[in-house]
Parts: C-alpha cells; sequence; structure tokens
C-alpha cells in the first residue's frame, strides 16, 4: 500500500504533511476501488431491461470519508498514540498510587451490591423494582456464583470443562426432584444439591485425569451433553422435556415464608402489605451471600497447600509430581470444588425459578460462563465478576433499548441484535486485553511485599 | 569384600536396570551405587541414557526390568520401581530437578518453595478442613514452612527476589532455585539433572558451592548428570560413565578421567584402530545391544567422534525380533575394550592395561596389581564388552 510505503520512506516530513499525502493516495485508492461497486449500480427498469444507476453522490460521499479519515489518523490520531505510549514509557520510575477505587474496589462493590435492592425499590417502589432485583441482580449474581466456581477449576488448576453446566443441572435438579418428592426444605437441601455435584465431579474426573487441553475439553463438553440427554430422556424421573414445575420456595429459615396462603407468610408476620418482591429482595441477598460464600472459600483455599497444588498443576503437572503431590487426588478435589459451587447455584437457580427443564442447561450455559472466567482473567475473582456483569448484565440491558426504535425506525428489534453486539463485545475485549480484565495474579504468600504477578509468567494450563 | 558393612551407606542400589522403549534399549542392565553423604554423578556422552536413569529412580518411567533399592537414614528401604511416581518423593524422599528448567513461572519464588513443602502443608492443615477455618496449628505449620523457604532462599542468594515471578529470574537462578524448591522437599536424595547447563564459569562455581554446602550442612547425598567436567571433576566423590545405556566406567574422578573407555567414549579412537579393532572383534557379541539413548533431540549420532563409523547406521533394525541395536562400532568404549583384549592375548604387554593401572595407582583405594589383575582377567576373556556390569563392579576389582 502507497500509505505504508511512504510512512517508511520519509519520517522527517510533519505529520500534517504526511498526512496530506497519505489522505490523497487513500481518496485516489478508494475512489478506483469503489467507482464501480458504488458509483455504478446494475438494476432492472420497469420493462426487466438492465439498467445503470450513476450515484456519483454516494461515491463521492465515500471517498471523501475515506479521505478525511485517513487524513486524522494520521495527523493526529497517529501521533497522540505514540505521546501516549512514551508517556507510560517514561512513568514506570514513579510507582503509580492506585486511584481510591482500584483501592478499595471489593469494599465499594460490595456496599454497592448490598445496597442495591433497597436502591432499587426506593427509586422504582416494589412492583417496579422487581425487575431490576430479579432479572438483573439475581441473574448476574447466579453467574458470578458459576463463574467463580468454574474459575476453580479452569482459572485455578487449568483443567479446561466445557460441560460444567452439568453440575448447574445436577444441583437443579437435585433440589427439584427432592424438594417435589419428599418435600425437603432449601437448607437441608443446599448443601446436598453440592454434595450431588461434587460426587459428579468427581464421576467426571476420574476417567478425564490422563487427559489434557483439547481432549479434556471434548470429554468434559461431552460429559455435559451426556447429563443434558439424560434429563431430557429418564421420562420417568425427570419428566423429560416438559421439565419439573412447582418447585417448592425457599423459606426464611423456616420461620417465615413466602407463599401467600401460608399462615407464616412474611407480610402477615411482619404486618406489611403483601407483595411479590420481598422473595425476590431475600433471594438476591441469598444470592450474594452464596457467592460470598464462594469467594470465602475460594481465597482461603488459595492460601492452603490444596490451592497451590492447583495452582502449581496449572504451571506444570511435571514438577507438581518430582515434588511429591499427587496428581490424581489435586485434580479430583479441584472438580470436586468447582462442582460443588456449580450444585449451590443450581439449586438456588431451581428454587428461584420454581421451574426446571433440560432447555435451561445446553451448551451454551456453559460456554458463557467460560466467557465470563475467560473475558474476566483466569483466576481473579473481582475481574469474573465485572466480566459476569458486563456480559449478563449487557445482554439484558439490550432488550431494553427501545430509543434505538427512534433512530433506526419502528421495525428495528435491539433484541435480534443482542448476540451480535454480545460478540462484537467479546472479541473487543480480548483485542483490548487478551488476558481478561484482570490480568495479574495475586501471589498467595510474601516475604516482604505482596507484588502482582503479571500474567505473561503465569500459564493456562494444558488441561 | 566389605559389601556388608558398606550397605548402610549406600543410599541408592541400582541392580540391573534396563529400560526399553518398544525395541530401543535405552538402558541396558545397569548396576551403580551410590554412597550416603556422596556426589555421585553420572556422566555419558548425550544420549547415553543418563536421564532416562533419573526418570527411572524418580518413577517417571517404570523399567523394564531391575531393582531400585533406596534405603533411608532411619533403616527403612524402598524399592523405587514400586512405588508411585508422585510417592518417590513424598515417602522415599528423593527430589529431583530437571534438565529444562520446570520452575512454576507464574508463580513467586516463595510460592515456589511453599508447594515443595505440600505434603507436609497438607498434613498440617488437615487435610484442608482445619486450614479452611483458621486453626491455629495450620497457621504454625505454615510460618515454619516460610521460615524453611527463606532459608533455601538465602541458600541459593535469591532471598532478595522472594516476591518476584519464577519465570522472572535469569537463567542461573532458575537453576539454583530448582535445586532450593527441590531441597525444600527434604530429601535425602537428591538427583540433579545438568545443573550447571547453561551457566557461566561464575554461576558454575557458586552452583558447586551451594552443592558442597547441601552436601557437608543437610547430608543429602546427590546424585548428579553433568557435562560440565570442571564441577563433576571437583565436586564428586564418585562418577558413574554410561555410554549406549552401558555402564562403562566407574570409580573416583581421577581414575575415571584417565579410563581409556572414557575418554574413547568422548573423544573416540583413531581412524585406523577403529578398523582394526573390528576387524579383530567382528563378532556380535562384543557389541550386542548396544543402544542409544531415548532421547531423540539429542540423538546417538552426536555423542562422539564420528570416527567409529557413519551416524547414519548408528541406530537400525537387527534381524531377531524388533529390537534396535546399534551398528558394530558405535560404541567407543567397545572398541577399547576389544582392542585391549586383542592386543591382551599377544604375548607383547599391552599398552593399555598398563595405563589404566598406573591410574589405578593413583587411587589410593584399588592396589595397582589387583586393578591389572582385574584387568587382565578380563581382557583374556576377550569377549568381554565394558558395559557389562562384571568389568565395572568396584567390589569386582577389590
Amino acid at each position: 500500500m502507497a500509505a505504508t510505503v511512504s510512512s517508511e520512506r520519509d519520517t522527517v516530513a510533519t505529520p500534517v504533511q504526511r498526512a496530506f499525502r497519505e489522505a490523497f493516495y487513500a481518496g485516489a485508492i478508494s475512489l478506483g476501488l469503489f467507482v464501480l461497486f458504488i458509483g455504478l449500480r446494475t438494476d432492472q427498469n420497469i420493462s426487466n431491461e438492465l439498467i445503470l444507476v450513476q450515484r456519483w453522490l454516494l461515491l463521492a460521499i465515500v471517498v471523501i470519508a475515506v479521505t478525511v479519515g485517513r487524513f486524522l489518523y494520521v495527523a493526529y490520531a497517529v501521533p497522540a498514540m505514540e505521546r501516549s505510549k512514551a508517556e507510560k514509557g517514561a512513568a514506570p520510575a514513579v510507582v503509580a498510587q492506585p486511584g481510591f477505587i482500584k483501592q478499595n474496589f471489593n469494599r465499594i462493590g460490595l456496599v454497592i451490591l448490598l445496597l442495591y435492592p433497597v436502591a432499587m425499590v426506593l427509586l422504582f417502589g416494589f412492583q417496579g423494582s422487581l425487575k431490576w432485583v430479579d432479572n438483573f441482580g439475581i441473574q448476574i449474581l447466579i453467574y458470578v456464583m458459576l463463574a467463580w466456581g468454574l474459575n476453580i477449576v479452569v482459572g485455578l488448576a487449568g483443567l479446561l470443562d466445557l460441560g460444567y453446566v452439568a453440575f448447574y443441572a445436577v444441583g437443579a435438579y437435585a433440589y427439584a426432584l427432592l424438594g417435589t418428592h419428599f418435600g425437603l426444605s432449601f437448607w437441608i437441601l443446599l448443601p446436598a444439591a453440592g454434595c450431588m455435584a461434587a460426587f459428579w465431579g468427581v464421576m467426571l474426573g476420574f476417567p478425564v485425569l490422563r487427559l489434557r487441553g483439547d481432549y479434556l475439553a471434548i470429554v468434559t463438553l461431552a460429559f455435559g451433553e451426556i447429563i443434558r440427554l439424560v434429563l431430557i430422556n429418564w421420562r420417568e424421573v425427570t419428566n423429560g422435556s416438559a421439565g419439573i414445575s412447582g418447585i417448592p420456595k425457599v423459606s426464611f429459615f423456616g420461620l417465615m415464608s413466602f407463599n401467600v396462603s401460608d399462615p407464616n407468610y412474611i407480610a402477615k408476620v411482619l404486618h406489611i402489605a403483601q407483595s411479590g418482591a420481598y422473595y425476590k429482595i431475600f433471594l438476591y441477598y441469598l444470592a450474594l451471600a452464596l457467592c460470598l460464600l464462594t469467594a470465602f472459600v475460594t481465597i482461603r483455599l488459595r492460601r492452603l497447600p490444596v490451592g497451590r497444588a492447583w495452582e502449581a498443576l496449572r504451571e506444570d503437572e511435571i514438577a507438581c509430581r518430582s515434588l511429591g503431590i499427587n496428581t490424581t487426588t489435586t485434580k479430583l478435589t479441584a472438580f470436586a470444588t468447582g462442582a460443588m459451587f456449580g450444585g449451590f447455584a443450581g439449586s438456588f437457580f431451581a428454587a428461584r425459578q420454581g421451574f426446571v427443564s433440560p432447555e435451561s442447561f445446553v451448551f451454551l450455559e456453559s460456554a458463557i460462563i467460560l466467557a465470563i472466567v475467560v473475558l474476566g482473567g483466569m483466576g481473579s475473582l473481582g475481574g469474573i465478576a465485572v466480566a459476569a456483569l458486563v456480559m449478563i448484565g449487557g445482554t439484558e440491558i439490550l432488550r431494553e433499548l427501545d430509543f434505538l426504535k427512534a433512530v433506526f425506525g419502528p421495525d428495528f428489534t435491539p433484541e435480534l441484535y443482542r448476540m451480535l453486539l454480545f460478540g462484537m463485545a467479546m472479541v473487543i475485549v480480548m483485542l483490548w486485553k487478551p488476558r481478561g480484565f484482570v490480568g495479574s495474579r495475586e501471589p498467595t504468600a510474601f516475604l516482604k511485599e505482596r507484588r502482582a504477578v503479571s500474567a505473561s509468567f503465569t500459564k493456562e494450563g494444558h488441561g | 569384600m566389605n559389601a556388608e558393612a558398606s550397605m548402610n551407606n549406600v543410599i541408592l542400589q541400582v541392580d540391573h536396570l534396563s529400560m526399553k522403549f518398544g525395541g530401543l534399549v535405552a538402558i541396558g542392565d545397569l548396576s551403580f551405587q551410590a554412597k550416603r553423604g556422596e556426589i555421585t554423578a553420572l556422566i555419558g556422552p548425550n544420549g547415553a541414557g543418563k536421564t532416562t536413569v533419573f526418570n527411572c529412580i524418580t518413577g517417571f518411567y517404570k523399567p523394564t526390568e531391575g531393582m531400585i533399592t533406596l534405603n533411608k537414614r532411619d533403616g527403612s528401604t524402598y524399592l523405587l520401581e514400586r512405588l508411585p511416581n508422585h510417592e518417590i518423593p513424598a515417602r522415599a524422599n528423593v527430589a529431583r530437578t530437571f534438565q529444562n528448567i520446570r520452575l512454576f513461572s507464574g508463580m513467586t519464588l516463595l510460592e515456589n518453595l511453599l508447594v515443595a513443602q505440600h505434603n507436609k502443608l497438607m498434613k498440617a492443615s488437615g487435610y484442608t478442613f482445619l486450614g479452611l477455618f483458621g486453626f491455629p496449628s495450620y497457621r504454625q505449620a505454615s510460618a515454619e514452612s516460610i521460615e524453611l523457604a527463606r532459608h533455601w532462599l538465602e541458600k541459593a542468594d535469591l532471598v532478595d527476589r522472594a516476591d518476584d515471578p519464577a519465570g522472572d529470574l535469569p537463567y542461573g537462578a532458575q537453576r539454583r532455585l530448582e535445586i532450593a524448591r527441590a531441597m525444600c522437599t527434604g530429601p535425602e536424595l537428591l538427583c540433579l539433572d545438568e545443573p550447571a547447563a547453561g551457566l557461566n564459569p561464575k554461576e558454575s562455581a557458586a552452583l558447586n558451592d551451594l552443592l558442597m554446602d547441601i552436601k557437608n550442612n543437610t547430608g543429602t547425598s546427590i546424585l548428579l548428570i553433568e557435562h560440565d567436567m570442571s564441577v563433576v571433576m571437583q565436586i564428586s566423590d564418585h562418577v558413574v560413565v554410561l555410554e549406549y545405556g552401558r555402564k562403562i566406567s566407574d570409580g573416583n574422578p581421577q581414575s575415571v578421567r584417565t579410563d581409556p573407555r572414557v575418554i574413547a567414549a568422548y573423544l573416540g579412537v583413531d581412524d585406523e584402530e577403529v578398523e582394526t579393532v573390528l576387524t579383530e572383534v567382528g563378532d556380535e557379541d562384543v557389541i550386542e545391544q548396544l543402544d542409544t539413548g531415548p532421547d531423540s533431540a539429542h540423538g546417538p549420532g552426536n555423542s562422539a567422534s564420528m570416527m567409529a563409523g557413519p551416524v547414519s547406521d548408528s541406530v537400525e533394525h537387527a534381524d531377531e525380533g524388533e529390537r534396535v541395536t546399534v551398528s558394530k562400532g558405535a560404541s567407543k568404549a567397545a572398541q577399547v575394550d576389544a582392542r585391549a583384549a586383542s592386543i591382551g592375548s599377544k604375548p607383547q604387554s599391552a599398552a593399555k592395561p598398563a595405563a589404566k593401572s598406573s591410574a589405578a595407582k593413583a587411587s589410593p583405594k584399588k592396589p595397582a596389581p589387583k586393578a591389572s589383575a582385574a584387568k587382565a582377567g578380563s581382557a583374556s576373556k576377550g569377549k568381554e564388552t565394558a558395559a557389562k556390569p562384571t568389568a565395572g563392579k568396584p567390589g569386582g576389582r577389590k
């Protein structure tokens, strides 16, 4: 291309001079290219004859746009980028003090999460807050929990698991079946569902212990599909694709219920007006508590030998064995722990929906959870939470973009472009931050000072 | 024979170890001992099977035949070929390093050393459950493990960089860190696979100091693969030389250095000599089952001089079975032996045995006449190969 050659040939010319020349070349090339593409169009007239439609104005607009764009890019954008790069290069002598928000990110996030339902109720009233607490808050928190669970397997232990949704399904069906058939309480079934999912995590773990990388991914993918197909076809137990409905609601630790007909209905006990919002707000805080439990356990485990062994396994499995680490049990504990949190999330999901069907546990769910983990930065809890907020909240908020109809006409439905925008956003994030939002790794122990480890040293694991 | 008395001093006993990969014999009938508190070096040309021996000892390979016995200080004995891979460091206390450094590059130096104390900490954390709830016993064990890590970081002169990622270290420091990490497992036998590879002379000297320090202050015995002769000759107490998976020499550094078979293995023999040797020997018994190492990256070809014959025929399929053997004349040590044998059978006294006995004289442990007698004995047999264990066994010479 003429533009690139000329920029290499003489770097003495001022940016503006060079910009003029390059803009001219770019305009000339685009004119040459587009004169037939845009300037002329073949069409049929009323008597089915081929005619040429001339569109010189459109051609002129395109060529001018290219010329001006190239001029602006070379004259202003490139020097600006170089300047900022040079400034960055000169800066590191001074250790940048992270801003207040960055320093207290976790605390601020937690406060916002705690106040969120209250704020929504104050802003939109009980009925209006339903959508914001349920569709946004709870939905995002479920995915945060799932992604944090998967993070143990993928981010810490480096085992690529494409079938994580299977454990989600195991948890959900465990609660749905035991809850509807035996009427057991959520508070008993939550740990039971976690144990069940962990058991299946070990069951999956055993055959795949010897597999690594792509092969492991394929087998876990198959496992996810097997669970879903069993749920569809084992009609006597799971009711097939029709799913299970009438799953009991969570009670307030058995003290208060959220069923209007019950004598201990919360509104009756507390003598307040009836509303469906109480249950949603309660579920929101429950999801938040489960998330915090997941985070607490993950942070603790990372500082325990088992967590370090997971990370060591991700870095180098052979070296692990040479140090006497039993890689079999280490991998199995990673699978089991990750699956357990998937099971917790699943039983919570079933309680919140009141209905489960195999539809909810398709491969796309696994892919989204994995995408959240990768986008967030593998191994980083904060980054993953932000990624879940962006990905799930983003796709939900795209449903709300009715104002775009004013721009693109009444036929435009933003929902249809949801997945397209979603995909584009993911590509852009991965280009901009190839290691995810949080690319560095927090060391689990330190001698003098805790310094984040740049992601360029950490490995993704071989499965 | 003071074999019984010395049994307590032997930390590692390798008996008739063979390792075959399909038809390829990487190690053939190898026997040697490593004494407690000594540095034993395993040397040999590239592809001789040194790393394969290490992989067998540390459980990464299960040997095809043979027995590897480890005697711990407390009197317990482990048969390493029967232990699962990860239990060899955990129970038999054998630690190793790797030829291509295998650090946890995304973890800090300190974390690397903490991972090495996994089993100890695992027990202290009540297999995670007590640690999860922050029991004080785990906190104490954790602090102790950090102290041990600091101790070894200081020994390896890396304490200033304790909180940096291991992948950020220069090459020489990574080598030292890998040794420190292995030492954090509390080993009785430390197996080092080419610790001086890629180090400059100054770093090599520092490495020597570190290894001598380990030997003198911890009582850990060291088994060492090394190409850097300055390291081998300076610090090792005992040297075992391999060529094509066979032991060709075994003894103290002095005697090994002057062993004609070792010289031949490293430098090759003269062109004319090859011819004479081949015609004199000319039968398969002499060089049966002489084989290459498994490591195709190094290959057998560049093991020593090209004089022994074209590289292309160094590995070929023999007629019987699928055993892959090295062509006649590939083993330089065997040539020397065969040559010595042929000369020994002639009336006039041979030059090589004379050199041998003078070399033996230099070492105080072996009386010269016996050594030469042993040599003459093996020479008179004529067809005995150097790689056969009887020829080089210390007991056999005494």
